[in-house]
């Protein structure tokens, strides 16, 4: 499947990378949850590792849209929380005027 | 609380459908959306320019403030030297807040420069995608039918969304980065100019003027000595010829 890290591209990766994400996604939550900057960013590091490392880069001009997107790994908490509010961390389009 | 990888992808989906809600048919869209990728990569060009130019002026500002750490080192031994330590030890307590602050920079300096690389990168993506992307939309509107067309703009827009979601990300961040520190090169700039941290790059401050005044002390008792002196020979030689 495809992973894109975000602010990095995109990579293809295994079932089992895959896999062992969702299990890093999952403490990762939790991490912002409890409130814990040093531990959501050494996820958010270990996931964009794993990609990296066991991933093979989809060249840029692949059209082909990611199976999972995982935010920077430089992310504060801060950013994180907003993730998930309304507006969703990430800014509107441009759109027409 | 939901994964973040869910989360993200959901964020990103939502942002490019409502940008596609606006067009009527796939001609259209396709070509709206073509429009808004043009415009998002002239954004991230932008976005570099605007950090190079934030980089720049922390240089200066960095420039500025190490030349008053190597002035203050130099008045702290100059103090010394007059046997001044209590003006030694208020040059150096200013040298040591000036490190501090230099060190904060510092930190800002390094993470400016990712922000760069980080848009770099997302436009050397982005311009790529766009450039399939406008290969493909032109294949789509001269080969398919209304309905097949909306089937291959779909495949080919969320891929591009994507990039396009992921790229305005960079910018918001970069410029998120760039506040923050000009926030902080203003807020060094005040406390020079108001005096809390004394105005170092000025040539008059506190330190400069009780220098001043040591030197120009020592200075007027070299001349008298020199004088009482001249003056001294001066009478004997009346003496002489009286």
């Amino acid at each position: 499947m495809i992973v894109r890290l975000m602010g990095e591209g995109q990579f293809e990766v295994d079932e089992e990378v895959a896999k062992g994400l969702n299990d890093l996604d999952e403490q990762a939550a939790q991490a912002v949850e409890a409130g814990d900057e040093a531990r959501l960013s050494e996820l958010l590091q270990r996931m964009a590792g794993a990609v990296r490392t066991n991933g093979a880069r989809v060249p840029d001009q692949h059209l082909d849209a990611s199976d999972a997107i995982i935010p920077p790994d430089d992310l504060s908490l801060e950013e994180a929380r907003r993730l998930f509010e309304d507006e969703g961390l990430i800014p509107d389009l441009p759109a027409a005027s | 609380m939901a994964g973040l990888m869910s989360r993200a992808s959901m964020v990103v989906k939502a942002k490019f459908s409502k940008l596609l809600d606006r067009a009527e048919n796939p001609a259209e869209t396709l070509d709206y959306s073509y429009e808004r990728q043009l415009e998002l990569l002239q954004n991230v060009k932008r976005g570099i320019a605007d950090v190079v130019t934030a980089k720049k002026r922390l240089e200066m500002q960095e420039t500025q403030l190490q030349q008053s750490v190597v002035k203050l080192d130099a008045q702290a031994r100059q103090a010394l030297a007059a046997n001044r330590e209590d003006l030694a030890r208020q040059a150096l307590e200013r040298k040591s807040g000036l490190q501090q602050q230099l060190q904060g920079l510092d930190q800002q300096a390094q993470q400016l420069e990712q922000q760069q690389e980080k848009l770099v990168a997302s436009e050397k993506a982005l311009s790529a995608k766009v450039e399939a992307f406008r290969t493909q939309k032109e294949t789509i509107k001269a080969q398919y039918s209304a309905a097949e067309a909306q089937v291959r703009i779909g495949e080919a827009a969320t891929g591009i969304g994507e990039q396009m979601a992921d790229t305005g990300l960079a910018i918001q961040r970069a410029k998120d980065k760039t506040e923050q520190m000009q926030a902080r090169a203003s807020a060094i700039d005040e406390l020079t100019t108001s005096g809390a941290l004394e105005d170092f790059t000025s040539d008059q401050t506190q330190l400069d003027r009780e220098l001043g005044q040591l030197a120009s002390q020592s200075q007027v008792d070299d001349e008298l000595a020199k004088m009482k002196a001249e003056v001294g020979s001066g009478e004997k030689q009346k003496e002489l010829q009286q």
